[in-house]
Formats: structure tokens, sequence, C-alpha cells
């Protein structure tokens, strides 16, 4: 086994060594330009980019020509919210969405907030789980757009995309999904999901940063999006820029890999995490489980360890690359909000630490992160004055606390 | 963001973690913070003839917070209780190399202190007139 461990696959993933070598004569011998249509050197490439958005869209059930490719994730959420909005800013100027998205929608519906469009940002329940009842309620004759999440990036909750899907067709509103971390960890079908514009990346699925797309349905309905940048008129219009061909080229093996492994890899994956799981809750007493405990990513593990604060927690198992909803770990002193909206209280917030599973853990790995998470709490407990306070009977929210 | 090799070795070898009592005699109690806002720190004295003898802390924070108490007992231990009204939340800052983010733990750390150190002298008053009172026989 070799230190340290990643075990931050939310955040990003390492290149697969297979995408690496399929991009690689894409830089140097390969190099045209997808857009140069009268020499061999063009031609390569476009076909290039035609393959991989080929595998990707096979990857999502889609049809290649409605795939936009982006720098990312972010820029797909800021594309399909901005652009919906204008262009279908005549029809209606409300918007809605969850309290736990990802901060590229929950900013940018923010940031059209205060250009006059209302934004309704659902609640969820304490598994993290949007309503399909609540976006019924919510829907106005005016509202354009429902953009909902599949899976969180922080707890790995899987919402019913499906019924809200049902739902946004039915009302004839376009549904938008941020389903960065769900593609090539769990079965998507934009067909069969009612998914209108979705969001995706490569970096999260073993492929390169600085790619990702957006998927825009063509047919029932047909989305149109006011473009945010101009140009060569590239991507239906709606992207323009010199298209990335290797990291296409990347981006479409890292789905072909993901749907070829995904029935192993994911059974492999939720194997790991609940031996992971009951190894740190079985060894401890007062750790909690943050999220749904079966709708979620077969990858994802999120727990609160009581008494013990999440940052100080990472520091102590600094070989294992981990993440916290501590507020320590953010430049706001806040702690974590998606955990908040599901009711988890401040203090078990500050004590949350997330575990993202990738392709290229080990079982060794795993059974080294139990023993070290065990003991690394164990010697904050100790010098724990809310551990020792809870040890003699004392109620912690009955305390009346200094706050600072 | 790194932390610095003395924030590291605090954590990692906190000095004088553990509790007095709260009721004993020379002994002063100072809780700051809240679990809610993600750090906590119990800060304790024992004063013998208006000098620390010793000193222990338990924190619930971020390793800067748990240094940041850590250090604050080691320069507590030996001092008069009016030098110890002297330290500052920006020697910590200076000592620990705390970033920008992290001076709120050692503003905690010196708010523990004035605590502990306001405790005792409660304590020492308290003592102070129940005797007066007990001398003059009422």
């Amino acid at each position: 086994m070799k230190l340290p461990i990643y075990l931050d696959n939310h955040s990003t993933s390492p290149c697969d060594p297979r995408v690496v070598e399929a991009m690689l004569p894409y830089f140097t011998e390969k190099f045209g330009n997808a857009a140069s249509r009268n020499h061999s050197f063009g031609w390569e490439a476009e076909e290039a980019v035609e393959q991989g958005r080929k595998q990707i869209a096979q990857l999502i059930h889609a049809d290649p020509k409605e795939l936009i490719f982006t720098s990312g994730a972010t820029e797909s959420d800021n594309l399909a919210l901005k652009g919906i909005v204008e262009m279908y800013r005549e029809k209606g100027d409300h918007i809605i969405t969850s309290a736990t998205e990802h901060r590229a929608v929950i900013d940018t519906a923010k940031s059209l907030e205060k250009k006059g469009i209302s934004v309704t940002f659902l609640p969820v329940d304490k598994t993290g789980r949007v309503s399909p009842d609540d976006i019924k309620n919510a829907i106005t004759d005016k509202t354009i757009l429902i953009s909902v999440m599949l899976a969180n990036n922080e707890i790995g909750t899987i919402n019913p995309v499906r019924e809200i899907g049902k739902i946004a067709k039915e009302k004839g509103i376009i549904f938008h999904c941020d389903a960065t971390q769900g593609v090539g960890k769990i079965p998507v079908n934009v067909q069969e999901m009612g998914i209108d514009l979705m969001s995706f990346s490569a970096h999260k699925i073993y492929g390169p940063k600085g790619i990702g797309a957006l998927y825009v349905r063509r047919k029932a309905p047909r989305v149109r999006l006011e473009p945010m940048v101009h140009g060569g008129g590239h991507e239906r219009g709606m992207r323009s820029g010199t298209l990335p061909v290797p990291l296409i080229v990347g981006f479409g093996k890292a789905c072909e890999l993901c749907e070829q492994e995904m029935p192993t890899e994911s059974v492999r994956m939720a194997k790991m995490r609940d031996r992971l799981q009951n190894g740190i809750m079985g060894a401890m007493e007062e750790v909690y489980l943050n999220g749904h405990p079966t709708e979620r990513l077969p990858n994802n593990l999120n727990i609160s360890f009581a008494y013990v604060e999440g940052e100080a927690l990472l520091m102590g198992v600094k070989e294992i690359a981990l993440s916290s909803g501590s507020a320590c770990t953010s430049a706001t002193l806040e702690p974590s909000y998606v955990l908040r909206a599901l009711g988890v209280g401040s203090d078990l917030a500050h004590s949350s630490i997330r575990f993202g599973l990738g392709r290229f853990n080990t079982d060794v790995e795993i059974e080294y992160t139990i023993d070290r998470m065990v003991k690394a709490v164990n010697h904050l407990r100790e010098m724990s004055p809310l551990y020792e306070m809870a040890k003699e009977g004392i109620d912690l929210k009955t305390v009346q606390w200094a706050t600072h | 963001m790194a932390y610095s090799d003395k924030v590291v070795d605090h954590y990692n070898n906190p000095r004088n973690v553990g509790s007095f009592k709260k009721e004993e005699e020379g002994v002063g109690t100072g809780i700051v913070g809240a679990p809610e806002c993600g750090d906590v720190m119990k800060l304790q004295i024992k004063v013998e003839n208006e000098t620390i003898v010793d000193a222990k802390f338990k924190t619930f924070g971020c390793g800067s917070a748990i240094a940041s108490s850590s250090l604050a007992t080691e320069w507590l231990k030996g001092k008069s209780v009016q030098d110890a009204q002297k330290i500052k939340n920006t020697d910590i800052v200076q000592e620990l190399n705390l970033p920008p983010v992290k001076i709120h733990c050692s503003v905690l750390a010196e708010d523990a202190i004035k605590a502990a150190l306001g405790d005792y002298q409660k304590k020492a008053e308290e003592k102070k007139i129940g005797k007066e009172g007990a001398a003059t026989g009422s």
C-alpha cells in the first residue's frame, strides 16, 4: 500500500491510464482543429470529436448531436440556467431549484434573482431528498425551469429524478439536472428520466479536467438556449470556441470505460464503502451517517463524529485525502449548507467527514483508513471538553454557551 | 493551507491535556466558545500564593484552536496571576504563525485565559467575604 491514500473522489479523480493513452496522439500528431473543413488534419480531429461525442452520448442514452461541450460542469450549469432564462424570459420569470444543489447552480440562481428572476429554493428531507410533491406545489404559470441535481456531492443522496422529470413533462416545464456526481457511477438515461438539460464533466469519472458537457434535448421538446460565449458558432451556436480535441477524446474514453465497468465497479465500490462504514461505526459510539441509508451513490460515505471537529480530524489523518463539512475548511466559517439543509445541527455539521471512494482504491486502503480514523477520533475525544461533559451526563443542548 | 510546524507539534503532542476539579481550592475554570461555532475551549488554572502552579485544557476545535490552547497552558504555568492577564492573542498568533483565517482561534484562547482568571478571582473574592462574614460573627 502506498501513502497518501486518495479518498476525495467527489472532488476530482485521477485520469485512468487508458484515458491518457487514448488522448496522447491528439496533442502531437493529430493536433488538427475540428472546425477545419479543408484538410486531413481537420477531418481527423472532427472524426475524433464525433467518436468522443458518441461514447459520451451512449453512457447517458442521448443522441450525440444533443451534447454541447463546455469547460466543465460549472459552465454547463451556468449555461443551462442563464441560457434558459434569457431565452424564455417572455414566457415566465420563475425557476425552481433545491437547497442542496452545488454552488454552481445556487450561485447562478442567486445572480439571476438579482436580475429580477424569482427563485424557489426547495427544502430537502432529513436524508437530503427533494420531494416531487414540493416541486408540484411550487410550480406557477410563470415557471420556466426546474433544476434539481441527480446525486449530491457531499452526502451522495440520489434524488427522485424520474418523478421530477415526469412532473416537468406534464406541466411543460424544462427540467435541468446537474448529474456531475451521478454520471458514470449509476445508470443515467435522459429519456427514461425525462431530463431536458443535463450537466456533467470528465474529471469526476477518471477523465481529464477542463472538459464537461451540457446535454440539450433536441426533440420533445426542442430546448433552445441563449449562448453565453459567442464566436465561431461551434456546438450548434450554443457554445463557441475551438473544441479541445484531446480532452474530448479523453472524456469519450472515460465514458466508454464507465459504461463497460459500471456493473462490476459499482458493486465493488459499494462493498468497500459498506466495509468502511461498518468498520468505523462499529468501533465507536456516537458516530452518525449523513444522507440516505440506501438511496445514495455507491462511492459516497458521509459521517459525523460527535464531539470532534472535522478539520482537526483531517489533520490527524493527514496521509488520507478527505474532505470535511466543517466551517474551518471554508473561508466563510459557516459549516456545510448541505448538512444544515438536512437539519443536521451545526455541531454535528462541524464534525462531518466525507469519504469519496474511487476506481483505484483497494481493500487494504479501506482497512488502513478505518484503523486511522478510529485512532484519530479517540485521540481528539480525549482532549474534547464536550466529550468530557457528555460523559459526565451533562446534556450539551442545555448548556448556556458563551457564543462568540 | 499547510499548518506551521509548531501547530502540528502541539496537535500531535498537546501539552497539559486534562481537567482539575472545578470546586477545588485555587482552581479557576474558563469555558468559551460554542459547539455550533465549531470551537469550545476549557482552560483551567491552579493558583497558589497568586502564582499559577499548573494549567490544563481541553479543546473541541480545529488544529489551530487546539494548538492555541495548548500553548496558553504552557505560558500560564509559573506566571503570576497579574502577568497572566497580559497574555495577548497576538502573541499566540506570532508564536504559532497562524494565518489570518485562524486568528479567531487565538482570540478564543485569550478569552479562555481571561475567563479562567476571572473565575479564580471571583472564587477568591467569595472566599474572602465568607471569612470576613465568619469573623464578624454574623
